[in-house]
């Protein structure tokens, strides 16, 4: 009786499906915040030719299909959108314009909605899109982050112009550097490693001011980096780009990437780049910048399962780097047994794997399973001058989260266990350092959101490691925006550890002749104790309208707190001493941030930051050398690409960077305060269209140099020879020039 | 012995949420953030909503909820009783009335839409 019910009741409902006959609606397209009827539209059924098109006020009829529920939409311009339409008669929907240029964020806002709330979100969370990447001079993730006033790029020594990044007045060991999630520049890597990701790999950036999320570990003191890379299934299957500039530097990128079944999808990427010409322009008989070659492949496999709910990625990575600088005479160490003149080489070799799993479960869609794991083998031969230092770190790295929901989604929680092993093994001539770390860790992290005008996130983790011990890391988020004003608090505070790699963290001491001393404290890491920081951060934006256009102000106030550090002192002439913190430590960081879009093609950003990083050397409390005391930030953007790929992107940046302490040197036996000064970059790109642009820059236009950037370059084995002073750039101008090509 | 402790709680999680969890979509009128606030706080105030949220474009709220613990009228009915008509249910005049502004919505168009 009951079936004959419910099959009585199907026919009822199919009658009244047909009985229903039209479906209306209406069709919007979206321009900045405002909704308008768009006219115009093919309205169709799924595989027939019936159909209709939307009329002024974006109003469509169409009689309803026995045979499919699909309803197609599509209009030029815009991306082409299916509708199921299931007992509605009415719809009501927004299209979403198809340029070319943004087509990709697009997709990835659909498919991770909730990584994208930036502006909701408890983090302080900045979010560089691959088009910004665009702006940068080339090439690599240390360039990424020139439009970008939070961080600041010093170089770490006059040899091999390396780019360091800082944050919140502390430089990158303190910052957490992940690659989709996976730590990746750290230990052996963390002063080359920002130079072996290629520019154009990266997709996006996410910059969490503060400290970061429990989930990733317990280093992250200031803030965290995440680089995520293009992936397979949503990027273009043929990219190509080309860059050379007057100082020499060459680099050539190809990226390949195809569908192979519906599930499954391979992407491969090459990087090549290489600088071999040889330069002084201030005649000091250095190389003002190295002679470099680098090799970096990379192959990811991409399985996505949606309908059962499997997602999964295989990386597989190979580097192969070599940085030569110091006297333009060498020419290698075996012509050289007579040191004739003095060299430096760096030879990288880096293999790195890593596979991530994840797990939706069905129709229970806030609930998920997620594996990552990572292995990687980090090999560096280097000499210089006549001081050897090797160091091989081979990695292992896994995190099981689980996310799921306490009585509804406004509870959420993520936990889960880690474990990660660290095996260096390092020497300087023929002193050894070997050493294992291996690390047992679980967290929790508890998510609450009102949907109103609170959010936050706390979280805690306990980790055992077999040479610091057990310890807790606790972390704090929250947001608060109070009802209908647009103004937003976020305040974080939270406590990091990490173990200081010494001589891997501040290679610059190679670029030296100083005595290396180390004055050990009864810890188990170089006879030193753990880092140890408690970072507070209080963060106001607030948004409004200027002339009709939308602008915002945002105030950042940050400090960080040493409880224990490892001090890296290059206060006393010819030395380098390493010890624990005796007094106190801090850095206070102030900035203050407009962003305003003057018109639909130019946008500006203006910020001012100032810093005060003071650390208790053992002759006294002092601010730390090199780093500015302020910063003065200025960038116009105008860009007329439009929604056919067509126009000109231009991009200026004014730098003011503030004075700086140098410390006690040969030519300054008391040290002095390095004065401010401007730098001035420029690109424009003219696109063609969206398969092939090209692009032209100057950087450093005002040609700033610092004035003998290696002391006593005359006597370069002699006690005073120092070329890890850099508070200003080596090189003057330079004009760059590239083409990017991609193919759909 | 922590960690065995922590996989039992894990498998506990997983397995204990065998629930007919189903999801439904049905039209809300409404029209501003506040409604939408208000909409989604209602519906989660219901025991057995996992998940709810309301399309300020197109006035679908998506509920994801326990079928054994509470029934999709009863959703209907709560949202009706704070101010918003529902494709099932109005929302009684006095309270409407007394909604903010910003929130008063077009009491004819969901009529239309249903007919």
């Amino acid at each position: 009786m009951k079936t004959i019910l419910s099959i009585l009741n199907l026919l009822l409902i199919s009658n009244i499906l047909i009985a229903q006959g039209n479906i209306e609606g209406q069709i919007f397209s979206k321009s900045s915040e405002n909704l308008t009827p768009l006219s115009g539209v093919n309205i169709y059924w799924l595989s027939t030719s019936k159909g209709t098109i939307s009329n002024e006020d974006g109003k469509f009829s169409i009689s309803s299909n026995s045979n499919t529920n699909k309803l197609i939409l599509s209009f030029l311009g815009f991306q082409t959108d299916t509708l199921l339409v299931e007992n509605q008669s009415n719809i009501s929907h927004v299209m979403k314009e198809s340029n070319l240029g943004e087509l990709d964020e697009i997709e990835i806002t659909e498919r991770r909605k909730s990584l994208q709330r930036s502006y909701l979100s408890a983090q302080n969370i900045t979010k560089i899109s691959s088009e910004e990447l665009l702006k940068a001079a080339c090439c690599n993730l240390s360039e990424s982050f020139e439009t970008n006033p939070s961080i600041d790029i010093n170089f770490s020594d006059a040899l091999t112009g390396t780019k360091q990044i800082n944050m919140l007045g502390l430089s990158s060991p303190y910052i957490m550097m992940t690659q989709e999630n996976i730590p990746f520049v750290r230990g052996a890597s963390q002063v080359y490693g920002l130079t072996f990701t290629p520019g154009p790999w990266i997709e996006s950036i996410q910059v969490t001011k503060g400290t970061g999320s429990v989930v990733n570990g317990f280093e992250s003191i200031v803030g965290q980096i995440n680089a995520e890379l293009k992936k397979p299934s949503l990027s273009n299957p043929f990219f190509l780009n080309a860059f050379a500039s007057v100082n020499g530097r060459r680099e050539f990128n190809f990226h390949y990437n195809k569908t192979l079944t519906q599930k499954f999808s391979l992407g491969v990427y090459g990087h090549t780049s290489q600088r071999n010409i040889v330069t002084d322009n201030n005649d000091d008989g250095f190389l003002d910048m190295p002679k470099t070659r680098q090799i970096n492949l990379l192959k990811r496999l991409q399985y996505t399962d949606a309908e059962n709910g499997f997602v999964g990625f295989l990386s597989l990575r190979f580097l192969n780097d070599t940085k030569r600088s110091g006297e333009t005479t060498f020419n290698g160490r075996s012509n050289n047994l007579n040191l004739s003149s003095w060299g430096s080489e760096i030879f990288t070799q880096r293999v790195d794997a890593s596979l991530k799993i994840g797990y939706v479960f069905p129709l229970i869609t806030y609930q998920s399973i997620g594996f990552q794991s990572a292995y990687s083998k980090h090999n560096q031969e280097s000499f210089f001058g006549v001081r050897d230092y090797n160091i091989s770190h081979e990695s292992y790295y896994s995190n099981l989260i689980f996310n799921s929901i306490i009585t509804n989604t406004k509870h959420k929680f993520k936990t889960g266990l880690n474990f990660s092993r660290d095996i260096y093994s390092e020497n300087i001539d023929t002193d050894l350092y070997n050493r294992k770390d291996d690390v047992f860790g679980m967290f929790f992290e508890y998510a609450y959101d009102n949907l109103e005008n609170l959010n936050l996130v706390a979280g805690l983790r306990l980790d055992n490691h077999n040479n610091i011990g057990t310890f807790l890391s606790p972390r704090f988020h929250l947001r608060y925006q109070k009802n209908g004003t647009p103004t937003i608090f976020r305040i974080s505070v939270g406590q990091g550890r990490k173990v200081g790699n010494i001589f891997a963290e501040n290679q610059n001491i190679f670029a030296s002749n100083r005595t290396i001393q180390i004055f050990p404290s009864n810890g188990s890491i170089y006879g030193l104790k753990p880092e140890i920081a408690w970072n507070y951060g209080l963060s106001i934006t607030r948004n409004f309208n200027l002339f009709n256009r939308s602008a915002d102000i945002i105030l950042d106030f940050y400090n960080t707190t040493f409880l224990n550090q490892v001090v890296a002192d290059f206060e006393k002439l010819q030395y380098i001493q390493f010890y624990n913190l005796t007094g106190k430590s801090f850095s206070k960081s102030f900035q203050i941030e407009l962003n305003y879009k003057a018109s639909n093609y130019v946008s500006t950003r203006i910020a001012y930051k100032n810093e005060n990083v003071k650390v208790s050397y053992r002759d006294g409390f002092k601010r730390k050398p090199l780093r500015p005391y302020s910063r003065f930030f200025f960038n116009i953007e105008y860009n007329t690409v439009n929604a056919v790929g067509k126009g000109w992107r231009n991009d200026f940046t004014y730098n003011i960077i503030g004075k700086q302490r140098v410390p006690a040197n040969l030519l300054y036996l008391n040290g002095f305060v390095a004065s401010s000064y401007n730098i001035i970059n420029f690109q424009t790109a003219k696109v063609f269209s969206p398969k092939f642009e090209l692009y032209l820059g100057a950087e450093n236009l005002l040609n700033v140099r610092q004035k003998n950037p290696i002391i006593a370059a005359d006597n370069p084995f002699g006690r005073n020879f120092d070329a890890s002073l850099v508070y200003a750039p080596v090189f003057g101008t330079f004009f760059y020039s590239g083409i990017r090509f991609n193919l759909n | 012995m922590k960690k065995i402790i922590f996989l039992i709680f894990i498998s506990n999680l997983v397995f204990s949420q065998k629930k007919d969890i189903v999801e439904e979509s049905f039209e809300v009128n409404g029209v501003c953030k506040m409604c939408k606030a208000r909409i989604e706080k209602t519906a989660f105030k219901q025991k057995g909503v996992k998940n709810a949220e309301w399309d300020i474009n197109n006035h679908l709220l998506t509920v994801l909820y326990d079928k054994s613990k509470l029934n999709i009228y009863q959703i209907h009915r709560s949202i009706a009783k704070v101010g918003h008509d529902t494709s099932e249910e109005q929302a009684p005049d006095e309270i409407y009335d007394n909604l903010p502004m910003c929130c008063l919505y077009n009491r004819n168009e969901l009529k239309k839409g249903k007919q």
